[in-house]
C-alpha cells in the first residue's frame, strides 16, 4: 500500500471498496479512481490505442491521456476525475470505449441560467474575482469542474485561505458555487454550456452571462524523450497533487525532470511522502533524460518496453557524452504550463506565442470578458519562473518512434516528421494526418507540443507556426445530455385535440401529421386496418360517419381591406361570397406552384376566417403576414391564428342530416334553407356552435365548431344523436380515400412544390380578372406548357391490386428496350364504392392518355393501369345535396 | 349560462396531479389550471392616441405601450404582445361586458376583436421554487431584476410557444399555452419537477 499514514484531503473515516478489471480494492471517500489506484499500487490501468503499450496515470485531473475507464455504460472516463464510490465498477481501456447499444437510464436535465457575472474556475484567481463580483449585489455563478473548489490550492496547502474564502461566498444570497461542472462550450453574446455531473445522470446548464470571468488555470504539460510513456512517467504537478491531496506516495524513488522553476517544490513534498529523490534533472543546466527502461517485473511484464518505469537515463542534453541510468519508479516531468486558453479561444479570442513564458497566451480583450490567473498567462502561481523551452529530446540514436507527443492517440514524434516530411506546413493538417489532439482529451497535454515540434521542423517560430483551433466541447459531452428530457415522449410535442380522450378510450390507432396525433381509424375487434378503413368508408356513403376535424389550421381575417387581401392571397376571387357563405380557396407560392388551399368563410362585414391544411397552418399564417408586413404594409387587415381555439366535428354521409336535426330542432335544414356553403349559428345542449355545410368526401356533410372546451361534449352528443342511425367515428386514412375517390387533392400529397393549379386540373379556381400572388408564374413557358405531369385517375387492370404511392409510371410494360418514367403514383387505396383498387397519379400530358393503359414496374412484377379522369365517384356531386 | 360540466378544460384530466406534485414539493411549488378565463386578442393601432383614450376609458384599463408589460385593473388585464397586438383577459363571467367594453372604445376605429378565450388555457405556477422550475425550459430570464411586477413576453417552454406573465409582484407566473400543446406542457412540467 501506496497510502501515507496521514494528510490529504480523503475522509478516512469513510472507507470505500471498488473493483477495478475484476479486482477488489479499498479506497477512501475523497478518492478519485486514479488516487485510488494509486493507493493500491495499481501502476498499468490500460493499454495504449495502436502499440498496446501498458500505460498509467499521468496526471491528476481532466487533461489525463492515459487511465481511461469503462464504468458501467459510460465509456472513456478519466480514472483521475472519476470521484470513489462505493460498489464502482470500472475496467481500464485500450485507447476506446464500448458504447452501450441499451438505451441510456440515467437521468439527465438542462436548465437555463442567468447572471450578472458567471466565473469559470474555482482555483485562487477565479474565487478571489466572485468575491469581488459578489460584493457588488450581483447575481455571480461560479462553476469548477472538480469535486471542491480550490483548483491548484488543494495540492497547495491553501486549505485555512480555501475554507474562509467558500464560507464567504456562501454567505452572499446571489453566488452560487457549481462544483463537479465543466464549462465546456463558449458561444456568441456569452452563452456559456456548462456540463454538471450529478448522481445517476447530468444536468446541462445554458448560462447567459452579462461578464464572463475566465479563471480556468494552467495545464502542465510534458517534455518528451525515448520512451516517455511507461507507467510512471507523471507530470510533476500531479505527483504533488497525490501527495498532498489524496494522502498516496505515486511511487518510491523520483526522478525529477525539468525544465522551470516549478518543480522546485516537488523535492519537499516527495520527501515528505517517504519517496527518495534519486536525482533532479534540469535541461537548463545541460542535463537531460534520453531514455527510460521498464521493470521486468511488471505486472504486464514483458520485459524491455513491456512494464512500468524501471529506470531513466541521463546525458548531456545534446546526446553526446557519458550517459548514467538511474533506477526510479515514479519520473516527475514538468515541461512548463500552457494557459487553459480554450474558452477564451472560442469566444473568438486572438492567442499570441509569449517567447518568456514559451506558451500561447491570450492576445488583448474581448467584450465581456476578462481572462484572470494562470489562464491570462500569469504563471507566477505555478512558480514557472525561468523557463527553457526544450521541446524534443533526441535519442540514443532513436528513429523518435518511441517518443510520444500525444498519448491517448499513440502518435510519436516520428509521425509528426513524416507529416512535414511530406509537405506538410499547417497544423491543422499535421494533426488531421497524425491525429494529435482528436482523442477524447482533446489533446490538453499534446497540441502546444505539436505547434513547437512542427515548428523546429520547419524552422519558424513557435508562434508563426500557431496551434489548432480551439473547438466546443472543451471535454467529451454525452448526446444524453444534450438531449436532457427530450426523449421518449417529451421528444416532440404531441398536439392533440379536445377530443383526443376518446379517440384513445375507443381504441384509435393513431398516425402522427406534424406534431399533431390523428386518429388514424378505429378498428372494431380483430380488423385489420384494410377491414376497418373499408367499413368506416362505406358508412361515410351510405349511411353516416363523423371525424374530429379541429386540426385544421384557422386563421381570423379582419379589416376593411380583408376582401382585397384574400383575393391577393387566393388564385380565386371574393368578390361575390356573401356573409354566412364559404368559398373553398387554392393558394399559390410567388413561382405559381401550389401552396396550400382550405375554405374561406365569411363571417361578418370585414370579418373571415380562413381553413389551411393541418400540416401548413405556421407556414399559410407567417406566408400572409410576410406578404401584408413587407409588400402590402397599406392593407388594413389583421391576422389571428385561432387554430386552438376551434373544436371542429364533421357529420358525414347521407342521414348526416337526421343527425344534426336530432341536434338542432330549431334549425331549418332543407337544402334550400340550409344550402351547400352556408353557415349558420346554433346551439346543442348548452353548446354554442356554428355549422358549415362543407363537404370533402362528396356527400352531404356539416362542420360543427365550437369552442375547443367544448369540443369532447359535442362529439359525444353528436356520436349520441348518431347512434340509433349506427353512426361510425372514421380516421384519416378513410377520409383520405373519400376525398381521393372524388378527385380532391391533398396538399403535399398530389402537390409536392412543383405543381401548378393548371397542372391539378383545377384551371377553374384560377382566376384571369385579377392579380393574386403565383400569377404571373404561370405565364412561363414552362408552367405554360402542355406537356408537364397532370393529375389523373388510374385504375389497375387487376382491380384487387394496389398500386404503391410513389411507384413510377412508365409506357411500356417491356422494359427490354429501356423505359422512360412520365410519371409517379401520388395516393392509392381500397375504395369500399368502386369495389375496387384506385390510385391518383401525376403523369406527363396526363389528360391526353385518358382511357390508353400505362405501367408499374415493380419489384418482380409489372402493374398495368388504365388512366382515366380523377374523379371516380358522383362525378355529378349529386350527393352532397342528397 | 351555460352548464359547467359540458365544458372541458385542456388540462381536467391533469388536477389530481398538480396537486400531488404540491405534496411531495413541501408546498414550495403548486401548478393549477385556471380554466375558461375569457381572452381576447386586441388588434388596434397605437399611435392614435384618440382611439387610446376612447379605449382605456371604455375599459377602464389603458393598453400598455411599453413591450412585454402588462396592465392591470382589478379583474382585466391587458399583456402586450405587439406594437399594435395586446390580449386581454378577464374572467370568464365578465366576456360579455369585456367585448361591449372593446365595442364601444373602439367604435369605428381599424381594429380587431378576436375571441381566442378557448385558443390557450392558463397554467399558474406558484411558489418560491417557480422560477426554478420555469428555468427548467424557459430561456429568458425570469428573475425579479429583470423579469418583476407587470412584466410579460412570448417565449418558448421546452419546444411550445407559450406567453408568460408575473403575477403581481409575487414569486407566481401565468403561463399560456396553446390548447393542443397543454398536455405537452403539463408533461413535461411534472417531469422537469421531479428534479428539483
Amino acid at each position: 500500500m501506496s497510502r501515507l499514514p496521514g494528510g490529504g484531503r480523503i475522509d478516512r473515516a469513510r472507507p470505500v471498496r471498488f473493483t477495478f478489471n475484476g479486482t477488489s480494492y479499498r479506497g477512501f471517500a475523497g478518492d478519485t479512481l486514479a488516487s485510488a489506484l494509486l493507493a493500491n499500487d495499481v501502476r498499468v490501468v490500460g493499454t495504449s490505442l495502436t502499440y498496446a503499450r501498458p500505460r498509467g496515470i499521468f496526471s491528476a485531473g481532466i487533461e489525463e491521456p492515459n487511465a481511461v475507464v469503462q464504468i458501467g455504460q459510460e465509456p472513456m472516463l478519466r480514472a483521475t476525475q472519476v470521484e470513489l464510490v462505493d460498489g464502482l465498477d470500472a475496467i481500464g481501456l485500450s485507447g476506446k470505449g464500448r458504447v452501450s447499444a441499451e438505451p441510456d437510464t440515467g437521468h439527465f436535465d438542462k436548465v437555463y441560467a442567468h447572471c450578472e457575472v458567471l466565473v469559470v474556475g474555482g482555483g485562487r484567481a477565479g474565487l478571489t474575482a466572485a468575491l469581488a463580483a459578489g460584493q457588488s449585489g450581483d447575481r455571480v455563478l461560479l462553476v469548477d469542474e472538480q469535486a471542491e473548489l480550490g483548483g491548484r490550492l488543494l495540492s497547495a496547502g491553501w486549505d485555512d485561505w480555501l475554507s474562509a474564502t467558500i464560507s464567504q461566498l456562501g454567505s452572499m444570497p446571489d453566488v452560487r458555487l457549481f462544483t463537479r461542472s465543466t464549462a465546456f462550450g463558449f458561444y456568441d453574446q456569452n452563452l456559456v454550456l456548462i456540463a454538471q455531473r450529478i448522481a445517476d445522470g447530468g444536468r446541462l446548464w445554458q448560462v447567459r452571462a452579462r461578464q464572463v470571468v475566465l479563471a480556468t488555470g494552467a495545464h502542465e504539460r510534458p517534455l518528451i524523450f525515448s520512451n516517455n510513456d511507461r507507467p510512471g512517467v507523471m507530470l510533476a504537478g500531479a505527483a504533488r497533487t497525490y501527495i498532498n491531496r489524496y494522502g498516496v506516495a505515486p511511487g518510491t524513488r523520483a526522478v525529477i525532470f525539468t525544465n522551470n522553476d516549478s518543480t522546485q517544490a516537488v523535492p519537499a513534498d516527495l520527501v515528505r511522502a517517504g519517496i527518495s529523490v534519486e536525482a533532479v534533472v534540469d535541461v537548463r543546466a545541460g542535463e537531460a533524460i534520453v531514455d527510460t527502461r521498464a521493470s521486468s517485473a511488471s505486472p504486464s511484464g514483458g520485459g524491455q518496453g513491456g512494464g512500468a518505469l524501471h529506470s531513466v537515463v541521463i546525458a548531456p542534453r545534446t546526446g553526446d557524452g557519458p550517459h548514467r541510468e538511474v533506477e526510479c519508479d515514479l519520473l516527475c516531468v514538468s515541461g512548463g504550463f500552457n494557459p487553459a486558453v480554450h474558452l477564451f479561444s472560442q469566444a473568438q479570442g486572438r492567442l499570441r506565442y509569449d517567447d518568456g513564458l514559451a506558451c500561447f497566451v491570450p492576445d488583448g480583450s474581448i467584450p465581456g470578458v476578462d481572462v484572470v490567473g494562470a489562464a491570462s498567462g500569469d504563471l507566477g502561481g505555478r512558480g514557472q519562473g525561468a523557463i527553457m523551452p526544450y521541446w524534443v529530446i533526441s535519442g540514443n540514436g532513436t528513429d523518435w518512434s518511441t517518443h510520444f507527443v500525444d498519448l491517448e492517440r499513440d502518435v510519436t514524434v516520428a509521425d509528426v516528421r513524416r507529416a512535414t516530411g511530406a509537405g506538410m506546413r499547417s497544423v491543422e493538417h499535421v494533426k488531421r494526418f497524425t491525429t494529435i489532439g482528436t482523442g477524447s482529451d482533446q489533446g490538453k497535454t499534446a497540441g502546444i507540443n505539436e505547434s513547437a515540434i512542427v515548428a523546429t521542423q520547419l524552422g519558424q517560430p513557435v508562434g508563426a507556426v500557431g496551434v489548432t483551433t480551439f473547438r466546443p466541447p472543451y471535454v467529451p459531452v454525452s448526446f444524453a445530455l444534450m438531449a436532457g428530457r427530450n426523449q421518449g415522449s417529451l421528444f416532440d410535442p404531441i398536439r392533440t385535440t379536445s377530443i383526443h380522450p376518446w379517440h384513445v378510450a375507443r381504441g384509435a390507432v393513431f398516425e402522427n401529421v406534424g406534431q399533431w396525433k390523428r386518429p388514424w381509424y378505429y378498428p372494431r375487434h380483430d380488423e385489420d386496418m384494410d377491414a376497418a378503413v373499408l367499413r368506416e368508408c362505406h358508412a361515410a356513403r351510405e349511411n353516416v360517419a363523423v371525424m374530429d376535424a379541429s386540426t385544421l389550421g384557422k386563421v381570423e381575417i379582419k379589416g376593411p381591406d380583408a376582401l382585397e387581401f384574400l383575393n391577393r392571397m387566393y388564385t380565386n376571387a371574393f368578390d361575390t361570397l356573401k356573409v354566412g357563405f364559404c368559398r373553398y380557396g387554392l393558394m399559390c407560392k410567388a413561382d405559381g406552384m401550389v401552396f396550400d388551399d382550405g375554405v374561406v368563410m365569411h363571417l361578418g362585414d370585414d370579418r373571415w376566417l380562413a381553413t389551411t391544411t393541418t400540416g401548413g397552418a405556421a407556414a399559410v399564417l407567417d406566408w400572409m403576414e410576410e406578404w401584408l408586413q413587407t409588400e402590402w404594409p397599406e392593407l388594413r387587415v389583421h391576422l389571428t391564428s385561432v387554430t386552438d381555439h376551434w373544436a371542429d366535428v364533421a357529420v358525414v354521409g347521407p342521414r348526416s342530416r337526421e343527425v344534426v336535426r336530432t341536434l338542432f330542432p330549431q334549425l331549418a335544414l332543407d337544402p334550400e334553407s340550409f344550402p351547400f356553403m352556408a353557415i349558420r349559428e346554433g346551439e346543442t345542449g348548452g353548446i354554442p356552435v356554428r355549422l358549415h355545410r362543407i363537404t370533402f368526401s362528396g356527400e352531404l356533410a356539416y362542420e360543427l365548431w365550437t369552442p375547443s372546451w367544448y369540443g369532447l361534449a359535442l362529439w359525444e352528443a353528436v356520436i349520441a344523436a348518431g347512434e340509433p342511425l349506427g353512426i361510425t367515428p372514421y380516421g384519416t386514412q378513410t377520409m383520405h380515400v373519400l376525398r381521393a375517390e372524388k378527385g380532391y387533392i391533398i396538399c403535399g400529397q398530389e402537390t409536392d412544390g412543383t405543381v401548378t393549379p393548371q397542372d391539378l386540373g383545377m384551371g377553374w379556381i384560377v382566376s384571369k380578372k385579377k392579380a393574386f400572388v403565383g400569377q404571373r408564374s404561370h405565364r412561363r413557358s414552362d408552367t405554360a406548357r402542355s406537356d408537364r405531369k397532370q393529375l389523373v385517375g388510374l385504375l389497375p387492370v387487376d382491380g384487387d391490386q394496389l398500386l404503391p404511392e410513389g411507384a413510377q409510371l412508365v409506357l411500356q410494360a417491356d422494359r427490354s428496350s429501356g423505359v422512360t418514367m412520365i410519371g409517379h403514383v401520388t395516393s392509392s387505396y381500397r375504395s369500399a364504392a368502386l369495389g375496387r383498387s384506385f390510385a391518383l397519379a401525376m403523369v406527363r400530358s396526363g389528360r391526353e392518355r385518358f382511357g390508353s393503359t400505362i405501367y408499374a414496374p415493380l419489384n418482380g412484377h409489372v402493374v398495368a393501369a388504365v388512366v382515366t379522369e380523377p374523379i371516380f365517384y358522383d362525378k355529378e356531386n349529386a350527393r352532397r345535396d342528397s | 349560462m351555460i352548464a359547467e360540466a359540458t365544458r372541458r378544460s385542456a388540462l381536467a384530466e391533469y388536477a389530481e396531479r398538480f396537486s400531488a406534485l404540491y405534496e411531495t414539493v413541501g408546498g414550495s411549488l403548486s401548478i393549477r389550471e385556471l380554466p375558461f378565463l375569457a381572452q381576447v386578442n386586441l388588434r388596434v393601432d397605437a399611435s392614435d392616441a384618440g382611439v387610446m383614450r376612447r379605449l382605456s376609458d371604455s375599459l377602464g384599463l389603458a393598453l400598455p405601450l411599453t413591450p412585454n408589460t402588462t396592465s392591470v385593473e382589478e379583474d382585466r388585464r391587458a399583456l402586450w404582445l405587439g406594437p399594435n397586438e395586446w390580449l386581454i383577459v378577464c374572467p370568464a363571467d365578465q366576456a360579455g361586458s369585456l367585448d361591449q367594453a372593446l365595442r364601444n372604445g373602439l367604435a369605428g376605429a381599424f381594429s380587431s376583436i378576436v375571441d381566442v378565450s378557448a385558443n390557450r388555457t392558463v397554467l399558474e405556477i406558484r411558489g418560491v421554487r417557480a422560477r426554478d422550475l420555469l428555468a427548467h425550459g424557459v430561456p429568458i430570464d425570469l428573475d425579479r431584476r429583470s423579469f418583476g411586477a407587470n412584466r410579460c413576453a412570448q417565449t418558448l417552454l421546452a419546444k411550445a410557444q407559450v406567453i408568460i406573465e408575473r403575477k403581481g409582484d409575487e414569486p407566481a407566473f401565468h403561463v399560456y399555452v396553446r390548447s393542443s400543446f397543454a398536455s405537452y406542457v403539463a408533461d413535461w412540467l411534472l417531469d422537469a419537477a421531479g428534479t428539483l
